[in-house]
C-alpha cells in the first residue's frame, strides 16, 4: 500500500465530513456557533487565577444538576420520609454517599466559586460599561441560586432544614399588611409542613434550575457580545490587526479550554479531598443538627443558615427591628445590583486605580468574611457590637466607592495587556 | 505576572476567614469534653462496642438505620457469628437494628421516648457520646443524673459494669443566692470494670456509635485516596496540554 493511496483516502475522507458539515450548517448553524463562541471567540490572553471561577461556575452547575437527577430518583418529598430517605441514599443506594456528599458539598463549593467570580469583578471592574448586563444578568442567577440553595437545605428534613426554613419564611411575615398571608401561602399551610416540603422539591427540581439555565444563557451571550474584560481593565477590541482580530486577543478555543481544563482538574482535586476526607467540612457545609429529624417541638440552642447565607443574616441580626432588619437585608443584597453605576472610576482594573480602591475593596472584603462568622455565632452583647460594625463597614464601601471613584487618583492605563 | 503573589494572599486571606470559623458542635451545655480517642478502623473495638450496644442500649435505642448484614460485612463478622450474637430480636439478617419499643411504651417509662441512635455519631459527635457515657451520677436522692447533659432522662443503665458515681459539689454564692455546682464525680461503690477497662469499653461503644453514624467511613478514605491519585495525574496532563498549546502566546 503507497503512502499517496492512504493520504488520497484521508483527503477524500475529509470532504466527505466536510460535506457532511455543509449539509448540516445550511440547516443549522453548528460552525457558526462554535465559531463565534469558541474557536473564533477573542478573549485577552492575560486572564489570572480569578478568570477560572467562571467555566467552574458552570462545572459545578453541570455537576449539581447531574447528581440532582440521581437524588430525585431515590428521594422521597414528603414530611414522612424524607429524612429515612435521605439515610437510605447515604446507606443502601449502591454509591449514593457518593452521589449525596457531592451534591451537599457541590451546594456549598458553588457559593465560593460564586464568591470569588463576583469579587474578580470588583477586582477587575467587570460590571462597568458596557457589561452592565453580564452583572445584571449574574445578579440574578445569584438571588436564583440562593433561592435554590435554601429549598434544597430544607429536603433532607432535619432540624436546620426545619427551623431554618422556619426563620427565613417568617422573615417575609414582618412585611406590612400582606405578610401573615404571604408565609402561608409559600408554605401552603399555617405551618411548615408535608405541604411545604412538596412544593420545594417542585422548586427545586424544577423551576429554579431552569431559570439559572435560561439566566446563564443570558449572562454568557451579553458576555460574548461584549467580549470578556480583563485583569487590565483594558479594550482588547481597541486594538485590531488588520484582519480585525484583537492582538491582545486569542481564541477561546483552544487556548482557554485547555487552561480550563487544567482549572477544573485542581478544582475537582480539592473538591475529591473535601467529599472523601471531609464531608461535613467541620459542620459548615452538612451541619451537625441537620443529623436529627425535623421535630416542630424542640427547637434547637442556635439556628442559623447555612455559612454562605451568614453575612447578611448578621446583617439581619444586627437591627433590633424586624422589618428594619429585613429591609436592611434586603438592600444589602441588591446594593450589588448597582455596582456598575456606583463605580464612577475612570479606569476599570484596581491595577490602576490607586491605593484608595485597593484599601476599600481590603476592607469590604474583611466585612463580608468577619460578618459572615458573626452571622452563624450565638449573638452575645460583644458580638452583637461588632456586627453592627461590620454592617456599617459594609455599606460604607458602596457609598464611599460612589464619592471617591469620580476624582480618585488613578494611574496610567496601558495601551496593551500585561502578560 | 503582575501581583499574582498579592492576589495569592487575598485569597488565602479568604481561605483563612473560612478556616478560623468556629465550628462549634451542637453539643450544648458548656461542659468541657475529654477526647474520645476512637479509632473506627479498630475492627476489635467496633466488634466490641456492637456487643455492649446489642446487650445494654438497643432494647431502648433502636439503630433504625443500620442492617445488621451490613454490620456483619463491615465488621468482618459471619451471618452466623452475628445471628448468635449480636441478633436478640427475631429480626432477618437483612433487616435493621430496630427494638419493639414503641414511642409511647418509652414515653410511659422514661417521660421522654428513647431517641433512635443511627446517627447520633454525626449530631453529636464521638467526644459528646463518650463524655456522656462516663459521666453519670448518683444525686442525693438516689436518682441519675448526667453531667454533660442536666436531667437527662437516661438511668444509668451500665452502673454495675462503672459503679456507682456521686458528685463533688462546689458552693458559692451568686448576689444573695446560694448555688451548687458540680465540679467532679467521684467512684462511691466499684462496679465490674476497672475505671480503665470502663474507658476503654465506653471507647469501644462509642466507636461503634461513630460507625453507625456513617458506616461509609470505612472506605471513604481508601476511594478517596484513589480519586486523589487520578486527579492529580490528570491535573499534571492539562498542565502539559496547557503549556504545549500556549507556548505561542508571547
Amino acid at each position: 500500500m503507497a503512502t499517496s493511496d492512504n493520504s488520497m483516502e484521508t483527503n477524500a475522507a475529509e470532504t466527505r465530513a466536510e460535506a457532511a458539515m455543509g449539509w448540516i450548517d445550511k440547516r443549522l448553524p453548528v460552525t457558526k456557533f462554535w465559531n463565534d463562541h469558541l474557536a473564533k471567540y477573542y478573549a485577552p490572553k492575560n486572564f489570572n487565577f480569578w478568570y477560572y471561577m467562571g467555566s467552574l461556575a458552570i462545572l459545578v452547575l453541570a455537576m449539581q444538576i447531574l447528581t440532582g437527577i440521581f437524588l430525585t430518583m431515590q428521594y422521597k418529598p414528603s414530611a414522612a420520609e424524607a429524612f429515612a430517605s435521605v439515610e437510605y441514599i447515604m446507606r443502601d443506594v449502591q454509591w449514593g454517599w457518593l452521589v449525596r456528599y457531592m451534591h451537599s458539598t457541590g451546594a456549598s463549593f458553588f457559593f465560593i466559586v460564586i464568591y470569588l467570580h463576583m469579587f474578580r469583578a470588583m477586582l477587575y471592574g467587570s460590571y462597568r460599561k458596557p457589561r452592565e448586563l453580564v452583572w445584571v444578568f449574574g445578579m440574578i442567577i445569584y438571588l436564583l441560586l440562593m433561592a435554590e440553595a435554601f429549598f434544597g437545605y430544607v429536603l433532607p428534613w432535619g432540624q436546620m432544614s426545619y427551623w431554618g426554613a422556619q426563620v427565613i419564611i417568617n422573615l417575609f411575615g414582618a412585611i406590612p399588611m400582606i405578610g401573615e398571608p404571604l408565609t402561608e401561602w409559600i408554605r401552603g399551610d399555617y405551618f411548615i409542613s408535608d405541604a411545604t416540603v412538596n412544593r420545594f422539591f417542585a422548586l427545586h427540581v424544577i423551576a429554579l434550575p431552569i431559570a439559572i439555565l435560561g439566566l446563564v444563557v443570558l449572562h454568557l451571550t451579553a458576555l460574548h457580545e461584549t467580549g470578556s474584560n480583563n485583569p487590565d481593565g483594558i479594550e482588547i477590541k481597541e486594538n485590531k490587526d488588520a484582519n480585525g482580530i484583537p492582538r491582545d486577543g486569542i481564541p477561546f478555543h483552544p487556548y482557554y479550554t485547555v487552561k480550563d481544563l487544567f482549572g477544573a482538574a485542581i478544582f475537582m482535586l480539592i473538591f475529591a479531598f473535601v467529599i472523601f476526607f471531609w464531608p461535613e467540612g467541620g459542620g459548615l457545609f452538612l451541619e451537625h443538627d441537620n443529623f436529627v429529624p425535623a421535630d416542630p417541638l424542640v427547637t434547637p440552642t442556635l439556628i442559623k443558615p447555612v455559612w454562605y447565607f451568614t453575612p447578611y443574616y448578621a446583617i439581619l441580626k444586627a437591627v433590633p427591628d424586624k422589618l428594619m432588619g429585613v429591609v436592611l437585608m434586603g438592600v444589602s443584597v441588591m446594593i450589588l445590583f448597582f455596582l456598575p453605576w456606583l463605580d464612577r472610576s475612570p479606569v476599570r482594573s484596581i491595577r490602576y486605580k490607586g491605593v484608595w480602591y485597593k484599601i476599600l475593596l481590603f476592607v469590604f472584603a474583611i466585612a463580608f468574611i468577619r460578618l459572615g462568622m458573626l452571622g452563624m455565632a450565638e449573638g452575645t452583647p460583644a458580638e452583637m457590637l461588632e456586627t453592627r460594625f461590620w454592617t456599617f463597614v459594609y455599606f460604607a464601601f458602596f457609598i464611599l466607592l460612589f464619592f471617591l471613584s469620580k476624582g480618585g487618583k488613578t494611574k496610567p492605563v496601558p495601551e496593551r495587556v500585561t502578560h | 505576572m503582575i501581583s499574582l503573589s498579592r492576589q495569592f494572599g487575598l485569597v488565602a486571606a479568604l481561605v483563612m476567614g473560612l478556616a478560623l470559623t468556629p465550628a462549634a458542635h451542637a453539643a450544648g451545655g458548656g461542659a468541657k469534653l475529654v477526647p474520645s480517642e476512637v479509632n473506627v478502623h479498630d475492627l476489635a473495638s467496633l466488634q466490641s462496642g456492637a456487643q455492649l450496644y446489642v446487650n445494654y442500649c438497643i432494647g431502648c435505642h433502636s439503630l433504625n438505620f443500620m442492617r445488621y448484614n451490613r454490620l456483619a460485612a463491615d465488621l468482618e463478622l459471619s451471618e452466623e457469628m452475628v445471628t448468635n450474637n449480636l441478633m436478640f430480636t427475631d429480626a432477618k439478617f437483612g433487616e435493621p437494628m430496630t427494638n419493639a419499643m414503641t414511642k409511647e411504651a418509652g414515653e410511659l417509662f422514661f417521660g421522654k421516648a428513647p431517641p433512635d441512635l443511627s446517627l447520633i455519631g454525626r449530631s453529636r459527635g464521638a467526644d459528646w457520646i463518650y463524655n456522656y457515657l462516663i459521666n453519670f451520677y448518683q444525686d442525693e436522692n438516689g436518682g441519675w443524673n448526667n453531667t454533660i447533659l442536666e436531667n437527662a432522662a437516661m438511668p444509668h443503665v451500665l452502673w454495675q459494669l462503672q459503679g456507682i458515681q456521686v458528685p463533688v459539689y462546689e458552693t458559692h454564692m451568686e448576689g444573695e443566692v446560694e448555688v451548687q455546682k458540680v465540679v467532679s464525680l467521684e467512684l462511691a461503690e466499684p462496679g465490674l470494670m476497672s475505671e480503665e477497662e470502663y474507658q476503654s469499653a465506653m471507647r469501644d461503644l462509642t466507636a461503634f456509635l461513630d460507625y453507625v453514624g456513617e458506616p461509609i467511613q470505612l472506605q471513604r478514605k481508601k476511594i478517596g485516596v484513589w480519586v486523589m491519585a487520578f486527579l492529580a495525574f490528570f491535573a499534571f496532563l492539562a498542565f502539559l496540554l496547557k503549556a504545549e498549546y500556549w507556548r505561542d502566546v508571547h
